[in-house]
């Protein structure tokens, strides 16, 4: 089509020339594209991190002039002989476990239900995905006037299905309370995310396999735990990973939440990091915890990824 | 065709799900409710017991929200003019008079402009990379692609502490340029992941006419690819705007005063004595709304941009 400006622009130029610049540009192009990013991400991702590794090996406080020495190894010696630190390693574990284990069970219910294509399940789905996207700081922080005892929503709304007393318990405030408190509203913000992963899982999977085992007489049961889950089980597995770094690196929705009290109860190991970091200013310290984090996170997600890629080569 | 196929639900089988469905969205949206709804309650009222679900409403919470008031004293009354607009008038109906504005205005302008900044940023950026990244034979490509994805797997405040060093050296502490640069960085991995998956889908073949026709690789990629790209480069943006927008770890220890961003600030709305819950309540409204009417214009796109591309549909 000559009528195309494109085509006539393309008719336009006279092709030696375009054949020359084209010959030296290719290269050139990508790197000058690329470079820009790769620059970005080495002066904010990587120099940092560097940064930190050398820290980690000095008594530095940001807050003081005097200069760092180097301690050797002694910062993260008393990292992993402090009790502190694995006490918030253990809050961080249960909360990831239990988050996980709420969002995967009610986000793998809710993809399933919506699969089977109720009328308006479309705008359902958007409502449902809402809490998802917005900022955990300002949601957080709402939260805490649901959970108020006695006027706060959420206790209102025990009270009135289960009797118990509104004003008896605080959800934040109470010892035994506060660590669901934090799973309560991790899970209501994120199960959407778990289960919009698993209804692509449970739309990837084709009819013509069902309608097989269909003819083949196999029981719905059967169907659902030979069929189903074997196929979604990759997608859940990819939603797991992404829950479980995200949850792992989980600041500001608890800080807001609870502040990491009452006691230690909710301390996180990224609210301890940083209270190392900027309260008690032991630079070097936190840097030495930080190192630590990263290397945890980073080699659990790959022992992960390589079971993910296991499962899906099945 | 048995009555209960899993390709084709019957119709009491649509119902029961869609019950249920329906049943927990309408109490997941609850909390959501009630903050638009507590924003437009009087202090006494939001704050009620049972929780009052009718209410009359009142703007008391807008007006807290954007103005700083102190209250009048017994002996004021008799030196005060009568009101003057709608909202000295609501001010003193609470026993307050408004003597400023609040700094939430100047909070939220910053978070338009650092959020706008940083996406374009991050867009401009990542377009070129995942264009170059999807097209051309680059050394050691998965190795930097996969680099670019993990710089996202680092706790925010691991990376914070050296720059918050790095910042504090260049006087970027509390700059919006400091944090642009730092919104960027981060949003950089999402946008050259997502846009890399929206290049690939582009058939090579129009490139390559575009080519063979005289155009240079910069013409073809300014020319063929972007319009091409567009709806994908549209919905990154938004995924970019919104972390950018909802980002708080590093607003709060990077940003305490001139650049301070609303996610730390909402929380810290303090009225005439305690926390002023329908002032925050309506700063929280005015901030989640325009996530909330980007997700529904971004519902196609939803899936893709949370997995950084890994899931397409």
């Amino acid at each position: 089509m000559s009528g195309n400006p494109i085509d006539r622009i393309a008719a336009a130029t006279p092709p030696n020339m375009a054949k020359r610049v084209r010959g030296l540009s290719d290269r050139v192009i990508a790197w000058l594209f690329v470079g820009p990013s790769i620059v970005l991400l080495l002066a904010v991702n990587i120099f940092p991190l560097i940064w930190t590794i050398n820290l980690s090996f000095t008594n530095f406080r940001a807050n003081r002039i005097r200069d760092a020495e180097y301690i050797g190894l002694r910062n993260y010696e008393r990292i992993l002989t402090d009790t502190d630190t694995w006490q918030s390693m253990q809050v961080t574990a249960q909360f990831l476990f239990w988050t996980i284990f709420f969002q995967v069970l009610i986000g793998f219910a809710l993809a399933y239900l919506i699969n089977k294509k109720f009328k308006g399940n479309d705008l359902w789905t958007t409502i449902i995905v809402l809490p998802m996207m917005l900022s955990p700081a300002v949601v957080g922080n709402f939260w805490t006037f649901l959970y108020q005892p006695q006027i706060g929503l959420f206790n209102y709304v025990v009270e009135f299905f289960t009797g118990i007393d509104s004003s008896s318990f605080s959800m934040i405030g109470d010892v035994s309370l506060a660590p669901w408190s934090i799973v309560i509203v991790d899970t209501w913000m994120w199960t959407p995310f778990v289960m919009l992963i698993c209804l692509a899982g449970l739309r990837s999977i084709p009819d013509s396999i069902y309608e097989a085992a269909e003819c083949d007489r196999a029981s719905k049961w059967r169907q659902f735990w030979t069929l189903t889950v074997p196929m979604v089980l990759p997608f859940l597995m990819l939603a797991v990973l992404f829950r479980g770094i995200e949850n792992f690196k989980m600041f500001d929705l608890v800080v807001q939440l609870t502040g990491g009290g009452p006691g230690s109860m909710t301390t996180l190991t990224s609210i301890d990091l940083k209270r190392e970091a900027f309260e008690k200013w032991r630079t070097g310290y936190a840097s030495a915890y930080a190192v630590i984090l990263f290397v945890t996170v980073f080699g659990l997600a790959s022992i992960y990824v390589k079971a993910l890629n296991k499962v899906k080569e099945r | 065709m048995s009555g209960f196929s899993v390709t084709h639900p019957s119709n009491r089988q649509k119902w029961i799900a869609g019950l249920l469905v329906i049943t927990y969205a309408v109490v997941t949206i609850m909390p959501l409710l009630w903050i638009i709804a507590t924003g437009f309650k009087s202090p006494e009222d939001a704050i009620s017991y049972p929780p009052k679900i009718v209410f009359e409403p009142s703007l008391e919470g807008y007006v807290n929200l954007f103005s700083s008031r102190t209250r009048i004293t017994p002996g004021m009354e008799e030196t005060l003019k009568p009101p003057e607009t709608w909202y000295d008038q609501v001010a003193r109906d609470s026993g307050t008079i408004i003597v400023g504005p609040s700094r939430y205005g100047q909070r939220f302008l910053n978070s338009v402009i650092i959020g706008f900044g940083s996406t374009f940023l991050a867009i401009v950026f990542g377009t070129t990379a995942a264009y170059a990244f999807s097209r051309f034979k680059i050394p050691i490509k998965d190795d930097l692609l996969f680099f670019i994805l993990s710089t996202r797997m680092m706790p925010p405040i691991a990376v914070a502490i050296p720059i918050f060093l790095m910042f504090r050296q260049l006087g970027l502490n509390d700059t919006q340029l400091g944090m642009i640069l730092l919104y960027t960085a981060v949003n950089l991995s999402l946008s050259v992941w997502l846009l890399k998956g929206f290049i690939d889908e582009i058939p090579f073949e129009y490139e390559e006419a575009a080519l063979i026709d005289g155009y240079t690789r910069f013409q073809a990629f300014y020319k063929v690819v972007l319009p091409q790209a567009a709806t994908g480069i549209a919905s990154t943006a938004i995924f970019c705007l919104i972390f950018a927008w909802n980002e708080y770890a590093f607003a709060v220890l990077l940003t305490s005063g001139s650049a301070q961003t609303a996610p730390p600030f909402i929380p810290t709305i303090i009225g005439v004595g305690g926390q002023d819950w329908p002032a925050v309540a309506a700063g929280a409204t005015l901030f989640l709304i325009p996530v909330m009417l980007f997700t529904i214009l971004l519902r196609k796109h939803l899936l893709r941009g949370i997995t950084f591309g890994a899931v397409r549909k």
